[in-house]
């Protein structure tokens, strides 16, 4: 990063730094680096498990305990999801959001949560705009926190489910993973990935299940420096050759709301990046397409491809609740970790 | 007043040469004499401090602190402040503008130093180099220098506008001031906070890139170079990049007044250093790279570096609990800048004693002209710490003398245990004594 820094002369002595004390609770989800292996097969289990289960039966999992969504962002899908599959373990769940409580006054995220703990919540589901906000809940509370996405950061849950998604289609029945489960797989990612919480979340967590990940997009939305951010990540500018390598290509949208005054000319975008039903035929006819959402048809790519037999979009949705089943009921297990009745 | 002796201690004067066993004699605010030990002449009645085994120094000068008065003092008071400073050993400190009003007119200026304010240390007043630091109208130099103040700068509110610098440099040379530049061109750095690298990346944070501080440092010797006055004195406020070094020695090389501080984050600590979001790891600058952090060492080894200033910048504890984009920028520094220099600085990368203390007080004090202070030559303030230099101890930011807590050094070990601060010839902190 400094080209003018002078190689250091001497080895010296340098103060460490010091390791993390994340996560205090060890029933949160803040990032997907919260979860070894082990934790990770068993939580794809689980939500295998429970999606089978008796729709009553179930019920009984969480029967009255209490869980609270904070919301400092609109969602569809995450929220949703997430109160459907607390609901479906029999939980109580209560969902405070930005506009129409006391954050419009000036609660901070601190108070707020606190206040939600003396309420009885047992777990705080957080969305939040601002990067990092889960750890700060997390720190204040020490009650298990999920991250339901902070800002650009990361969202974990989405990236678990994406992996549901992709272990169905490429590796059928396999149970549980390992460094080798994604060998030989390549992970297209595509578009707006500096602004995006999910391709974060994916980056993490497919290369360590040996996929290869290649991230593609503008250098504005793009930078060099992603390539760095970990093991198994790689840059490929050209669209088309990006396709070619890869056997999932996860689309996202740009983020309006994120881009700062940054000017982007979206006729050349769309020309250089939207997945058609042209650019998918000719160069990647076996792939599956995700996409996080919501989707902007027309934009990152053709309502043709997202209503297409290659598109696995709503797949996702529905892998959503069984994902958010399983670490729901992770949160609220004593002695998580690996968590889990099974 | 009383007269103060100091027996028995190892005087470490660099500006003066001296390295030896000496008495010191303290009269009305002065230093009145020197001898080997046991040779003083006029001692009858003075109280007596027993030194035997500790280090004299001159106090300490830190050239960049925010004592948040007028106006922000829930944060911290100047009486406060002080107390934190005469605590790190500091007998005299340049305060920073930006308070609420920002500080610039003589009036506010005067009220900083006046003796209602509680002061334990010597309190130097940098002014606004342009009304309300808004970057845009020039305040009269002249009135505010008589008034006290001893530089100008915008601090935190860069002046990008060349025209402008241009007439701030050369206006505050006239008057024989120096103009310090919080170096950050701030149309790269919108919502940012921290260093821009692949850690901002993958926190999902938005980076000041490092060109933001070197272009402006870059930008600012290119006026000093075009103005050809040699009173022209730009100061370097808080440098963190490589680039920006480098920009420093070269304007050295040819001959300008440029001159640059460090601050001890800046040479100890990196981007690493953030974490999951540690927000007293967030100040601006922000933590480099760990190449920038090697460059500042290397920087102060080879002399490069004119002195170690602070930046102290207290916040509340509430203001530092919330999300880090929202954090306000800044650490509290006056109480662990003595304790990390020695225990990094001196005791890992060997820089002599002398040289450490000098970074600490001579050389500041001699970068904005503060006459007698900084050395303890026979006439100067008695501006006296008194340490023990191989004391260790822990850091804990709670028990501090500052308002604030908010620094990233809680529980760090310490080198050099203040036993006495003393400012023009009264005591402003004494520790406990060792068990």
């Amino acid at each position: 990063m400094s080209p003018t820094a002078t190689p250091a002369r001497r080895q010296l002595p340098l103060p460490p730094v010091a390791a993390s004390p994340f996560p205090y609770n060890a029933c949160s989800l803040l990032s997907v680096q919260d979860l070894t292996l082990d934790a990770l097969s068993h939580v794809l289990a689980r939500a295998t498990a429970l999606e089978n289960q008796d729709p009553l039966e179930r019920t009984r999992i969480l029967a009255k305990r209490r869980i609270a969504l904070l919301f400092y962002e609109s969602s569809t899908r995450t929220r949703t999801s997430f109160e459907l599959a607390a609901k479906s373990l029999g939980a109580d769940t209560t969902l405070v959001s930005s506009l129409s409580s006391s954050i419009e006054k000036g609660e901070s995220l601190k108070d707020t949560g606190l206040t939600l703990r003396a309420l009885g919540a047992e777990a705080i589901i957080l969305r939040h705009n601002s990067s990092g906000a889960a750890w700060l809940l997390e720190r204040e509370t020490r009650l298990p926190v999920l991250n339901a996405g902070d800002g650009m950061h990361e969202h974990p849950t989405q990236a678990l489910l994406d992996l549901r998604t992709i272990l169905a289609h490429l590796r059928p029945g396999v149970e549980a993973v390992s460094a080798e489960t994604l060998a030989g797989i390549t992970v297209a990612i595509v578009g707006d990935i500096l602004h995006s919480r999910v391709a974060r979340s994916n980056m993490l967590l497919l290369p360590r299940l040996g996929a290869r990940v290649l991230l593609c997009g503008p250098t504005a939305l793009l930078p060099e420096l992603a390539a760095a951010a970990g093991p198994g990540i790689a840059i490929e500018r050209n669209f088309e050759s990006a396709l070619r390598q890869s056997q999932v290509v996860m689309m996202l949208r740009i983020q309006a709301e994120r881009l700062a005054g940054m000017q982007l000319d979206l006729e050349e975008y769309k020309a250089a990046y939207q997945l058609t039903g042209q650019r998918l035929a000719a160069f990647a006819p076996n792939a599956i397409v995700l996409h996080p959402g919501p989707i902007i048809r027309g934009l990152e790519l053709t309502a043709g491809v997202a209503d297409g037999p290659q598109s696995v979009i709503l797949e996702q949705v529905r892998n959503g609740v069984a994902i958010r089943m399983a670490v729901v009921e992770r949160a609220l297990t004593a002695g998580a970790g690996k968590g889990g009745r099974a | 007043m009383t007269a103060l002796v100091i027996r028995g201690g190892h005087l470490i004067d660099p500006a003066a040469g001296v390295d030896a066993l000496k008495d010191i004699l303290l009269k009305d605010g002065r230093v009145a004499e020197i001898a080997a030990p046991g040779k003083l002449k006029a001692v009858n009645g003075a109280e007596v401090l027993d030194a035997t085994g500790l280090t004299v120094a001159p106090g300490l000068v830190d050239i960049h602190v925010h004592l948040r008065e007028p106006g922000q003092t829930h944060k911290e008071t100047i009486a406060t402040g002080t107390a934190a400073a005469a605590a790190g050993g500091f007998t005299a400190v340049a305060a920073m503008p930006n308070t609420t009003p920002p500080n610039d007119s003589p009036e506010i200026t005067r009220w900083m130093q006046a003796a209602e304010r509680g002061a334990v240390v010597r309190v130097f007043p940098i002014a606004a180099a342009t009304r309300g630091l808004k970057g845009e109208t020039l305040n009269d130099y002249a009135a505010l220098k008589s008034a006290g103040a001893v530089a100008v700068t915008d601090d935190g509110h860069p002046i990008l506008k060349d025209n402008v610098m241009r007439e701030v440099l050369s206006a505050a040379a006239r008057v024989g001031m120096s103009v310090i530049q919080h170096a950050e061109d701030t149309r790269l750095t919108q919502g940012a906070s921290m260093n821009l690298g692949s850690m901002s990346f993958m926190l999902g944070l938005r980076g000041m890139p490092h060109e933001a501080e070197s272009n402006l440092v870059e930008r600012d010797i290119r006026l000093v170079t075009e103005l050809r006055d040699s009173r022209v004195h730009l100061h370097v406020a808080h440098t963190s990049t490589a680039a920006a070094l480098a920009a420093v020695r070269q304007a050295r090389r040819s001959g300008l007044r440029v001159t640059c501080e460090v601050a001890p984050h800046h040479f100890l600590l990196t981007e690493e250093h953030v974490g999951f979001y540690d927000t007293n790891a967030k100040m601006n600058p922000p933590l480099r790279s760990a190449a920038d952090r090697d460059a500042m060492i290397e920087a102060i080894l080879d002399g490069v570096v004119d002195a170690i200033a602070t930046d102290h910048a207290p916040h509340a504890v509430h203001e530092k609990e919330v999300e880090f984009d929202n954090a306000p920028n800044g650490i509290t520094g006056l109480e662990t800048a003595l304790g990390l220099s020695l225990r990094w600085l001196h005791k890992e990368w060997k820089l002599p004693l002398g040289r450490v203390l000098s970074l600490l007080s001579a050389q500041p004090a001699a970068l904005l002209g503060m006459k007698g202070r900084g050395t303890l030559a026979v006439g100067s303030f008695a501006d006296v710490v008194v340490f023990d230099p191989n004391a260790e101890w822990t850091y804990r930011a709670r028990e501090g003398k500052s308002k604030a807590h908010n620094s990233p050094f809680d529980g760090w070990t310490m080198q050099g245990k203040i036993r006495w601060t003393i400012s023009e010839g009264r005591i402003s902190f004494t520790s406990s004594l060792p068990e």
